[in-house]
Protein backbone atom coordinates (compact mmCIF):
# COMPACT_ATOMS: atom_id res chain seq x y z
CA UNK A 1 0.00 0.00 0.00
CA UNK A 2 1.37 3.69 -0.66
CA UNK A 3 1.03 6.42 1.30
CA UNK A 4 3.26 9.50 -0.54
CA UNK A 5 4.11 11.99 2.24
CA UNK A 6 3.20 15.02 0.55
CA UNK A 7 -0.92 14.43 0.72
CA UNK A 8 -3.43 15.55 2.84
CA UNK A 9 -6.18 12.81 3.19
CA UNK A 10 -9.48 12.33 4.46
CA UNK A 11 -11.45 9.44 6.57
CA UNK A 12 -13.74 8.62 3.61
CA UNK A 13 -10.05 7.87 1.76
CA UNK A 14 -9.62 10.70 -0.33
CA UNK A 15 -6.34 12.99 -0.87
CA UNK A 16 -5.59 16.23 -1.91
CA UNK A 17 -2.63 17.47 -2.97
CA UNK A 18 -2.81 21.40 -1.85
CA UNK A 19 0.03 23.72 -3.91
CA UNK A 20 -1.05 27.38 -3.99
CA UNK A 21 -4.70 27.73 -2.98
CA UNK A 22 -5.32 25.03 -5.32
CA UNK A 23 -6.44 21.46 -4.08
CA UNK A 24 -5.76 18.34 -6.30
CA UNK A 25 -8.58 15.82 -5.27
CA UNK A 26 -8.78 12.05 -5.91
CA UNK A 27 -9.47 8.60 -3.76
CA UNK A 28 -6.23 6.51 -2.14
CA UNK A 29 -4.84 3.52 -3.16
CA UNK A 30 -6.43 1.52 -0.45
CA UNK A 31 -9.90 3.06 -1.64
CA UNK A 32 -9.34 2.04 -5.23
CA UNK A 33 -8.29 -1.53 -3.59
CA UNK A 34 -10.98 -1.82 -1.94
CA UNK A 35 -13.53 -1.03 -4.82
CA UNK A 36 -12.13 -3.29 -7.67
CA UNK A 37 -12.38 -2.26 -11.06
CA UNK A 38 -13.49 1.52 -11.61
CA UNK A 39 -15.87 1.50 -14.00
CA UNK A 40 -17.24 5.57 -14.36
CA UNK A 41 -16.89 8.71 -11.83
CA UNK A 42 -19.27 11.04 -11.48
CA UNK A 43 -17.54 14.39 -11.75
CA UNK A 44 -19.18 18.13 -10.19
CA UNK A 45 -19.67 20.90 -12.64
CA UNK A 46 -16.79 22.96 -12.86
CA UNK A 47 -17.84 26.30 -11.31
CA UNK A 48 -19.97 24.24 -8.85
CA UNK A 49 -18.92 24.59 -5.05
CA UNK A 50 -17.94 21.52 -2.76
CA UNK A 51 -18.24 21.74 0.95
CA UNK A 52 -15.62 19.44 3.12
CA UNK A 53 -16.95 16.04 3.67
CA UNK A 54 -19.88 16.60 1.91
CA UNK A 55 -20.46 14.15 -1.09
CA UNK A 56 -19.34 16.07 -4.67
CA UNK A 57 -19.58 12.79 -6.89
CA UNK A 58 -19.54 9.30 -6.91
CA UNK A 59 -17.52 6.43 -8.09
CA UNK A 60 -18.69 3.52 -9.72
CA UNK A 61 -17.01 0.11 -9.94
CA UNK A 62 -18.25 -3.18 -11.56
CA UNK A 63 -19.87 -4.22 -7.88
CA UNK A 64 -19.94 -1.88 -6.29
CA UNK A 65 -20.52 2.49 -6.15
CA UNK A 66 -19.45 4.39 -3.17
CA UNK A 67 -19.66 8.76 -2.60
CA UNK A 68 -16.16 10.99 -3.61
CA UNK A 69 -16.29 13.30 -0.64
CA UNK A 70 -14.79 16.61 -1.35
CA UNK A 71 -11.95 16.88 1.30
CA UNK A 72 -12.14 20.44 1.44
CA UNK A 73 -14.34 23.02 0.47
CA UNK A 74 -13.75 25.53 -2.20
CA UNK A 75 -14.62 25.75 -6.21
CA UNK A 76 -14.17 23.27 -8.92
CA UNK A 77 -11.33 24.89 -11.43
CA UNK A 78 -10.79 21.85 -13.40
CA UNK A 79 -11.69 18.22 -13.63
CA UNK A 80 -9.90 15.61 -15.13
CA UNK A 81 -11.35 14.82 -18.86
CA UNK A 82 -8.98 11.63 -19.13
CA UNK A 83 -11.52 9.57 -16.58
CA UNK A 84 -14.44 9.60 -18.78
CA UNK A 85 -13.16 7.56 -21.54
CA UNK A 86 -10.31 5.65 -19.21
CA UNK A 87 -12.05 5.58 -15.63
CA UNK A 88 -9.23 2.65 -14.49
CA UNK A 89 -6.38 5.11 -14.84
CA UNK A 90 -7.59 5.71 -11.00
CA UNK A 91 -7.28 1.96 -10.26
CA UNK A 92 -3.91 2.45 -12.13
CA UNK A 93 -2.56 5.73 -10.73
CA UNK A 94 -4.67 6.43 -7.63
CA UNK A 95 -2.03 9.68 -7.05
CA UNK A 96 -1.60 10.71 -10.26
CA UNK A 97 -3.14 10.34 -13.64
CA UNK A 98 -6.03 8.93 -11.51
CA UNK A 99 -6.72 12.33 -10.05
CA UNK A 100 -10.47 13.74 -10.22
CA UNK A 101 -10.68 17.05 -9.98
CA UNK A 102 -8.74 20.28 -8.66
CA UNK A 103 -10.26 22.47 -5.95
CA UNK A 104 -9.37 26.21 -5.83
CA UNK A 105 -9.90 27.00 -1.84
CA UNK A 106 -12.41 28.43 -0.42
CA UNK A 107 -10.81 27.78 3.18
CA UNK A 108 -6.96 26.80 2.71
CA UNK A 109 -7.42 26.85 6.57
CA UNK A 110 -9.32 23.06 6.66
CA UNK A 111 -6.34 21.35 5.95
CA UNK A 112 -5.17 21.33 9.39
CA UNK A 113 -8.22 18.64 9.81
CA UNK A 114 -7.26 16.07 7.36
CA UNK A 115 -4.27 13.38 8.01
CA UNK A 116 -0.72 13.57 7.21
CA UNK A 117 0.49 10.46 5.84
CA UNK A 118 1.73 8.78 8.54
CA UNK A 119 -1.48 9.21 10.62
CA UNK A 120 -4.14 8.19 7.73
CA UNK A 121 -1.40 4.39 7.38
CA UNK A 122 -1.77 3.85 10.88
CA UNK A 123 -6.08 4.42 10.71
CA UNK A 124 -5.43 1.79 7.54
CA UNK A 125 -3.98 -0.87 9.77
CA UNK A 126 -5.92 -0.46 12.79
CA UNK A 127 -8.85 -0.76 10.57
CA UNK A 128 -10.88 2.42 10.19
CA UNK B 1 -14.42 -16.38 12.49
CA UNK B 2 -14.63 -17.30 8.93
CA UNK B 3 -13.37 -20.62 7.34
CA UNK B 4 -11.09 -21.40 5.17
CA UNK B 5 -11.28 -23.46 2.10
CA UNK B 6 -9.07 -26.32 1.51
CA UNK B 7 -7.35 -23.93 -1.48
CA UNK B 8 -6.82 -20.76 1.23
CA UNK B 9 -2.77 -20.79 0.37
CA UNK B 10 -3.43 -21.26 -2.98
CA UNK B 11 -5.47 -17.90 -2.87
CA UNK B 12 -2.79 -15.72 -1.06
CA UNK B 13 -0.54 -17.62 -3.61
CA UNK B 14 -2.12 -16.49 -6.01
CA UNK B 15 -2.55 -12.73 -5.16
CA UNK B 16 -6.19 -13.42 -4.58
CA UNK B 17 -8.30 -10.30 -2.31
CA UNK B 18 -9.47 -12.56 0.54
CA UNK B 19 -13.09 -11.45 2.13
CA UNK B 20 -15.52 -12.95 4.03
CA UNK B 21 -18.46 -14.61 2.13
CA UNK B 22 -21.01 -17.10 3.36
CA UNK B 23 -18.98 -17.93 6.42
CA UNK B 24 -15.62 -18.45 4.26
CA UNK B 25 -12.83 -16.49 3.59
CA UNK B 26 -13.03 -16.02 -0.20
CA UNK B 27 -11.26 -14.52 -3.11
CA UNK B 28 -13.39 -11.67 -4.34
CA UNK B 29 -10.54 -11.20 -7.56
CA UNK B 30 -7.09 -11.47 -8.06
CA UNK B 31 -6.29 -9.15 -11.01
CA UNK B 32 -9.69 -7.33 -11.21
CA UNK B 33 -13.17 -8.35 -12.12
CA UNK B 34 -13.03 -7.27 -15.28
CA UNK B 35 -9.85 -8.95 -16.57
CA UNK B 36 -11.24 -12.46 -14.66
CA UNK B 37 -14.52 -12.12 -16.19
CA UNK B 38 -13.07 -11.82 -19.70
CA UNK B 39 -10.49 -14.18 -19.40
CA UNK B 40 -13.65 -17.39 -18.44
CA UNK B 41 -15.31 -15.69 -21.81
CA UNK B 42 -12.99 -16.21 -23.90
CA UNK B 43 -10.17 -18.55 -22.86
CA UNK B 44 -10.60 -20.29 -19.02
CA UNK B 45 -10.39 -19.72 -15.27
CA UNK B 46 -10.84 -21.78 -12.26
CA UNK B 47 -12.93 -21.12 -9.62
CA UNK B 48 -12.64 -22.10 -6.05
CA UNK B 49 -16.16 -23.31 -4.95
CA UNK B 50 -15.44 -25.58 -2.00
CA UNK B 51 -17.59 -23.60 -0.23
CA UNK B 52 -20.71 -24.94 -1.64
CA UNK B 53 -22.65 -27.48 0.44
CA UNK B 54 -23.03 -31.11 -0.37
CA UNK B 55 -25.92 -33.16 0.88
CA UNK B 56 -26.38 -37.13 0.11
CA UNK B 57 -29.41 -38.59 0.71
CA UNK B 58 -29.67 -42.50 0.92
CA UNK B 59 -32.17 -45.40 1.38
CA UNK B 60 -34.98 -46.92 -0.49
CA UNK B 61 -37.37 -43.86 -0.57
CA UNK B 62 -34.40 -41.16 -1.55
CA UNK B 63 -36.55 -40.65 -4.90
CA UNK B 64 -39.74 -40.06 -3.69
CA UNK B 65 -38.50 -37.97 -0.85
CA UNK B 66 -36.06 -35.43 -3.34
CA UNK B 67 -39.05 -35.36 -5.71
CA UNK B 68 -41.19 -34.44 -2.29
CA UNK B 69 -38.59 -31.20 -1.04
CA UNK B 70 -37.71 -30.11 -4.85
CA UNK B 71 -40.04 -28.42 -7.31
CA UNK B 72 -38.26 -30.11 -10.38
CA UNK B 73 -39.33 -33.89 -11.18
CA UNK B 74 -35.77 -35.93 -10.05
CA UNK B 75 -38.07 -38.83 -11.63
CA UNK B 76 -36.80 -37.56 -15.31
CA UNK B 77 -33.31 -38.26 -14.16
CA UNK B 78 -30.94 -40.83 -15.70
CA UNK B 79 -28.01 -41.88 -13.76
CA UNK B 80 -24.75 -40.00 -14.02
CA UNK B 81 -27.29 -36.58 -14.85
CA UNK B 82 -28.10 -33.26 -12.99
CA UNK B 83 -30.74 -31.35 -12.47
CA UNK B 84 -31.34 -27.72 -11.50
CA UNK B 85 -34.10 -27.49 -9.49
CA UNK B 86 -35.56 -25.40 -5.60
CA UNK B 87 -36.35 -26.44 -2.78
CA UNK B 88 -39.93 -24.13 -1.60
CA UNK B 89 -41.66 -23.79 1.65
CA UNK B 90 -45.54 -24.62 1.98
CA UNK B 91 -46.27 -21.24 0.97
CA UNK B 92 -44.08 -21.12 -2.54
CA UNK B 93 -40.98 -19.04 -0.73
CA UNK B 94 -37.74 -20.73 -1.90
CA UNK B 95 -35.62 -22.15 0.78
CA UNK B 96 -32.81 -22.47 -1.80
CA UNK B 97 -31.89 -23.57 -5.55
CA UNK B 98 -29.49 -26.26 -5.66
CA UNK B 99 -28.38 -29.35 -8.37
CA UNK B 100 -30.14 -32.50 -8.00
CA UNK B 101 -27.26 -35.68 -9.42
CA UNK B 102 -28.41 -38.88 -9.55
CA UNK B 103 -26.32 -41.74 -8.66
CA UNK B 104 -26.96 -45.44 -9.28
CA UNK B 105 -27.92 -45.95 -5.48
CA UNK B 106 -28.26 -42.90 -3.81
CA UNK B 107 -28.79 -38.84 -4.52
CA UNK B 108 -26.40 -35.65 -4.24
CA UNK B 109 -27.34 -32.31 -3.43
CA UNK B 110 -25.37 -29.48 -4.15
CA UNK B 111 -26.87 -26.43 -2.32
CA UNK B 112 -25.63 -22.53 -1.37
CA UNK B 113 -23.04 -22.42 1.33
CA UNK B 114 -25.10 -19.62 3.05
CA UNK B 115 -27.92 -21.84 3.46
CA UNK B 116 -26.11 -25.22 4.25
CA UNK B 117 -27.23 -25.06 7.73
CA UNK B 118 -30.76 -24.19 6.84
CA UNK B 119 -30.81 -26.84 4.47
CA UNK B 120 -29.79 -29.36 6.01
CA UNK B 121 -32.33 -28.66 9.24
CA UNK B 122 -35.30 -28.48 6.67
CA UNK B 123 -34.47 -31.79 4.97
CA UNK B 124 -33.95 -33.29 8.21
CA UNK B 125 -36.96 -32.24 9.14
CA UNK B 126 -39.20 -33.25 6.14
CA UNK B 127 -37.14 -36.50 5.96
CA UNK B 128 -38.91 -37.89 9.07
CA UNK B 129 -41.69 -38.94 7.15
CA UNK B 130 -39.56 -40.79 4.77
CA UNK B 131 -37.30 -44.12 4.72
CA UNK B 132 -33.88 -42.18 4.11
CA UNK B 133 -30.52 -40.95 5.96
CA UNK B 134 -29.14 -37.87 4.94
CA UNK B 135 -25.45 -36.82 4.71
CA UNK B 136 -24.05 -33.52 5.06
CA UNK B 137 -20.42 -33.71 3.46
CA UNK B 138 -19.69 -30.55 2.92
CA UNK B 139 -16.63 -30.26 5.00
CA UNK B 140 -15.15 -33.07 3.44
CA UNK B 141 -15.73 -32.20 -0.09
CA UNK B 142 -12.86 -29.42 -2.30
CA UNK B 143 -14.94 -28.31 -5.17
CA UNK B 144 -13.67 -26.23 -8.27
CA UNK B 145 -15.18 -24.90 -10.94
CA UNK B 146 -13.19 -24.95 -14.44
CA UNK B 147 -15.00 -22.51 -16.63
CA UNK B 148 -14.15 -21.77 -20.06
CA UNK B 149 -14.32 -22.17 -23.78
CA UNK B 150 -11.00 -24.17 -23.29
CA UNK B 151 -12.01 -25.92 -20.27
CA UNK B 152 -12.68 -29.37 -22.46
CA UNK B 153 -8.96 -29.63 -23.98
CA UNK B 154 -7.69 -29.01 -20.83
CA UNK B 155 -9.23 -31.09 -18.78
CA UNK B 156 -8.75 -33.58 -21.32
CA UNK B 157 -5.19 -33.46 -20.65
CA UNK B 158 -5.29 -35.06 -17.34
CA UNK B 159 -8.76 -36.75 -16.70
CA UNK B 160 -9.26 -40.57 -17.57
CA UNK B 161 -12.62 -39.40 -18.97
CA UNK B 162 -13.94 -39.15 -22.35
CA UNK B 163 -15.24 -35.59 -21.99
CA UNK B 164 -16.15 -35.09 -25.60
CA UNK B 165 -19.16 -37.47 -24.70
CA UNK B 166 -20.13 -35.76 -22.04
CA UNK B 167 -23.22 -33.49 -22.50
CA UNK B 168 -24.32 -30.21 -20.51
CA UNK B 169 -25.39 -31.19 -16.88
CA UNK B 170 -24.25 -34.57 -17.02
CA UNK B 171 -21.49 -36.50 -14.96
CA UNK B 172 -19.23 -39.33 -14.20
CA UNK B 173 -16.96 -40.71 -11.95
CA UNK B 174 -13.50 -40.52 -13.04
CA UNK B 175 -9.77 -39.65 -12.38
CA UNK B 176 -7.88 -36.57 -12.75
CA UNK B 177 -4.56 -36.48 -11.73
CA UNK B 178 -4.72 -40.33 -10.58
CA UNK B 179 -7.62 -38.61 -8.05
CA UNK B 180 -11.24 -40.11 -7.99
CA UNK B 181 -13.91 -37.53 -8.54
CA UNK B 182 -17.19 -36.41 -9.69
CA UNK B 183 -16.63 -34.53 -13.37
CA UNK B 184 -19.66 -32.47 -14.20
CA UNK B 185 -20.05 -30.75 -17.17
CA UNK B 186 -22.03 -28.50 -15.14
CA UNK B 187 -21.82 -24.13 -14.34
CA UNK B 188 -22.52 -20.96 -13.43
CA UNK B 189 -21.01 -18.75 -15.90
CA UNK B 190 -22.78 -18.99 -19.07
CA UNK B 191 -19.82 -20.74 -20.67
CA UNK B 192 -18.61 -24.25 -21.13
CA UNK B 193 -16.79 -26.00 -18.03
CA UNK B 194 -16.41 -28.57 -15.38
CA UNK B 195 -17.43 -28.78 -11.81
CA UNK B 196 -15.21 -31.07 -9.46
CA UNK B 197 -16.22 -32.76 -6.61
CA UNK B 198 -13.59 -34.59 -4.44
CA UNK B 199 -11.51 -35.36 -1.09
CA UNK B 200 -10.08 -32.35 -0.30
CA UNK B 201 -7.23 -33.96 0.94
CA UNK B 202 -6.20 -34.01 -2.94
CA UNK B 203 -6.90 -30.26 -2.84
CA UNK B 204 -3.22 -28.67 -3.54
CA UNK B 205 -2.09 -31.57 -5.48
CA UNK B 206 -5.54 -31.03 -8.31
CA UNK B 207 -4.85 -26.88 -8.33
CA UNK B 208 -1.40 -27.60 -9.29
CA UNK B 209 -2.17 -30.23 -11.59
CA UNK B 210 -5.04 -28.50 -13.09
CA UNK B 211 -2.47 -25.23 -13.72
CA UNK B 212 -0.06 -27.10 -15.05
CA UNK B 213 -2.03 -28.59 -17.67
CA UNK B 214 -3.50 -25.01 -18.13
CA UNK B 215 -0.21 -23.74 -18.85
CA UNK B 216 -0.41 -23.53 -23.02
CA UNK B 217 -4.47 -22.77 -22.56
CA UNK B 218 -3.28 -19.47 -20.39
CA UNK B 219 -5.50 -20.79 -16.91
CA UNK B 220 -6.17 -17.74 -14.96
CA UNK B 221 -7.75 -18.07 -11.27
CA UNK B 222 -10.98 -16.27 -11.10
CA UNK B 223 -12.83 -14.45 -8.07
CA UNK B 224 -16.40 -14.18 -6.79
CA UNK B 225 -16.37 -11.15 -8.42
CA UNK B 226 -16.50 -12.57 -11.97
CA UNK B 227 -18.38 -15.50 -10.87
CA UNK B 228 -21.10 -12.82 -10.09
CA UNK B 229 -20.87 -10.53 -12.97
CA UNK B 230 -21.03 -13.88 -15.32
CA UNK B 231 -23.87 -15.03 -13.63
CA UNK B 232 -25.78 -12.37 -13.93
CA UNK B 233 -25.10 -12.03 -17.20
CA UNK B 234 -26.81 -14.94 -17.95
CA UNK B 235 -29.83 -13.75 -15.75
CA UNK B 236 -28.86 -17.05 -13.91
CA UNK B 237 -30.75 -16.93 -10.03
CA UNK B 238 -28.42 -15.93 -6.75
CA UNK B 239 -29.89 -16.84 -4.02
CA UNK B 240 -30.19 -14.18 -1.44
CA UNK B 241 -30.28 -11.85 -4.15
CA UNK B 242 -32.72 -12.83 -7.43
CA UNK B 243 -34.89 -15.52 -5.39
CA UNK B 244 -35.54 -16.00 -1.62
CA UNK B 245 -38.33 -17.55 0.96
CA UNK B 246 -40.27 -14.13 -0.54
CA UNK B 247 -40.41 -15.32 -4.04
CA UNK B 248 -41.95 -17.91 -6.21
CA UNK B 249 -39.89 -20.06 -8.29
CA UNK B 250 -42.67 -19.10 -10.93
CA UNK B 251 -42.25 -15.23 -9.94
CA UNK B 252 -38.94 -15.97 -10.32
CA UNK B 253 -38.70 -17.32 -14.07
CA UNK B 254 -38.45 -21.22 -12.89
CA UNK B 255 -41.17 -22.11 -14.54
CA UNK B 256 -39.05 -24.19 -16.40
CA UNK B 257 -37.60 -26.31 -13.33
CA UNK B 258 -41.10 -26.27 -12.17
CA UNK B 259 -43.09 -29.71 -12.68
CA UNK B 260 -46.49 -29.19 -11.51
CA UNK B 261 -47.43 -32.46 -13.24
CA UNK B 262 -45.09 -34.25 -12.05
CA UNK B 263 -45.85 -37.71 -9.77
CA UNK B 264 -46.86 -37.60 -5.87
CA UNK B 265 -47.44 -34.98 -4.15
CA UNK B 266 -44.62 -32.17 -3.60
CA UNK B 267 -43.97 -29.14 -1.05
CA UNK B 268 -45.90 -26.10 -1.86
CA UNK B 269 -47.78 -27.52 -5.01
CA UNK B 270 -50.90 -26.65 -4.17
CA UNK B 271 -49.81 -22.56 -3.62
CA UNK B 272 -47.82 -23.28 -6.95
CA UNK B 273 -50.82 -24.41 -9.03
CA UNK B 274 -53.26 -21.56 -8.04
CA UNK B 275 -49.99 -19.37 -9.13
CA UNK B 276 -50.19 -21.02 -12.30
CA UNK B 277 -53.55 -20.65 -12.85
CA UNK B 278 -54.13 -16.94 -11.92
CA UNK B 279 -50.48 -15.85 -13.28
CA UNK B 280 -48.20 -14.04 -11.03
CA UNK B 281 -48.38 -10.44 -9.86
CA UNK B 282 -45.01 -9.95 -10.45
CA UNK B 283 -41.73 -11.45 -12.63
CA UNK B 284 -38.18 -11.19 -12.68
CA UNK B 285 -36.89 -9.40 -15.23
CA UNK B 286 -33.21 -8.49 -17.16
CA UNK B 287 -32.78 -5.07 -18.20
CA UNK B 288 -30.17 -2.53 -19.40
CA UNK B 289 -29.70 1.27 -18.54
CA UNK B 290 -28.60 3.51 -20.59
CA UNK B 291 -25.62 5.39 -19.94
CA UNK B 292 -23.04 5.59 -17.75
CA UNK B 293 -24.93 4.72 -14.56
CA UNK B 294 -25.05 1.32 -13.04
CA UNK B 295 -28.28 -0.61 -11.03
CA UNK B 296 -27.83 -1.85 -7.34
CA UNK B 297 -29.89 -4.40 -5.28
CA UNK B 298 -32.98 -2.57 -3.61
CA UNK B 299 -32.57 0.69 -6.16
CA UNK B 300 -36.76 1.21 -6.85
CA UNK B 301 -37.72 0.44 -10.88
CA UNK B 302 -40.54 2.98 -11.92
CA UNK B 303 -42.88 3.14 -14.95
CA UNK B 304 -44.01 6.88 -16.19
CA UNK B 305 -43.79 7.96 -12.05
CA UNK B 306 -45.11 4.91 -10.32
CA UNK B 307 -43.03 2.92 -8.54
CA UNK B 308 -43.78 -1.01 -10.47
CA UNK B 309 -40.93 -3.11 -8.87
CA UNK B 310 -37.20 -3.22 -7.31
CA UNK B 311 -34.04 -4.14 -8.67
CA UNK B 312 -32.44 -7.35 -7.15
CA UNK B 313 -28.99 -7.53 -8.99
CA UNK B 314 -26.96 -5.15 -10.27
CA UNK B 315 -23.81 -5.18 -12.36
CA UNK B 316 -21.68 -3.18 -14.67
CA UNK B 317 -21.22 -6.02 -17.36
CA UNK B 318 -17.84 -6.52 -18.83
CA UNK B 319 -19.27 -8.38 -21.95
CA UNK B 320 -21.86 -5.91 -22.82
CA UNK B 321 -20.36 -2.38 -21.16
CA UNK B 322 -23.15 -1.61 -19.97
CA UNK B 323 -24.89 -1.36 -16.40
CA UNK B 324 -27.33 -4.69 -16.59
CA UNK B 325 -29.42 -5.96 -13.65
CA UNK B 326 -32.54 -8.14 -12.71
CA UNK B 327 -35.32 -6.52 -11.32
CA UNK B 328 -38.99 -7.83 -10.08
CA UNK B 329 -41.53 -6.06 -11.83
CA UNK B 330 -45.74 -6.13 -11.88
CA UNK B 331 -46.34 -8.48 -14.55
CA UNK B 332 -47.70 -6.08 -16.91
CA UNK B 333 -44.74 -4.46 -17.22
CA UNK B 334 -42.43 -7.33 -17.52
CA UNK B 335 -42.53 -7.75 -21.59
CA UNK B 336 -39.22 -7.59 -23.41
CA UNK B 337 -38.71 -3.90 -24.62
CA UNK B 338 -40.69 -2.43 -22.42
CA UNK B 339 -39.16 1.25 -21.18
CA UNK B 340 -38.89 1.20 -17.12
CA UNK B 341 -37.14 4.16 -15.01
CA UNK B 342 -34.77 2.95 -12.26
CA UNK B 343 -34.27 5.44 -9.93
CA UNK B 344 -30.16 6.28 -8.65
CA UNK B 345 -29.35 8.46 -6.26
CA UNK B 346 -32.43 10.15 -7.00
CA UNK B 347 -32.30 10.25 -10.78
CA UNK B 348 -34.34 8.63 -12.91
CA UNK B 349 -32.43 6.83 -15.41
CA UNK B 350 -34.22 5.20 -18.64
CA UNK B 351 -33.92 1.37 -18.81
CA UNK B 352 -35.19 -1.33 -20.96
CA UNK B 353 -36.25 -4.79 -20.07
CA UNK B 354 -33.75 -6.52 -21.86
CA UNK B 355 -33.89 -10.16 -23.82
CA UNK B 356 -31.57 -12.25 -21.84
CA UNK B 357 -29.53 -13.79 -21.38
CA UNK B 358 -27.42 -10.50 -21.42
CA UNK B 359 -24.63 -12.53 -23.30
CA UNK B 360 -25.88 -14.05 -26.15
CA UNK B 361 -22.05 -16.04 -27.25
CA UNK B 362 -21.87 -19.03 -24.84
CA UNK B 363 -19.73 -21.89 -25.58
CA UNK B 364 -22.09 -24.36 -23.76
CA UNK B 365 -22.70 -27.36 -26.19
CA UNK B 366 -26.13 -28.48 -25.33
Amino acid sequence: MNFPKDLKYSATHEWARIEGGIATIGITDFAQGELGDIVFVEMPAIGSKVEMAKPFGTVEAVKAVSDLNAPLSGEVAEINGELEGTPDLVNKDAYGKGWMVKVKLSNPGESAKLMDAEAYEKMEKHGH
Amino acid sequence: MEKKTPFYDQHVAAGGKMVPFAGFLMPVQYVGIIEEHRHVRSKVGLFDVSHMGEIEVWGPEALKFVSYVTVNDPAALEVDQVQYSAMCYPDGGIVDDLLVYRFPDHYFLVVNASNLDKDFAWLQEQAKKFNVTLKNTSDDVAQLALQGPQAEPLLAKICDLKLSDMKFYWFKIGKVDGVEMIVSRTGYTGEDGFELYFDKKYAGQIWEALFKAGQEFDLKPSGLGARDSLRLEMKYCLYGNDIDKTTSPLEAGLGWITKLKKEGDFIAKDVLLKQKAEGVKRKLVGFEVEGNAFPRQHYKVFKDGSQVGEVVSGVFSPSVAKGIGTAYVQSEFAKTGTDIQVEIRGKMVPAKVAETPFWKHSSIKK
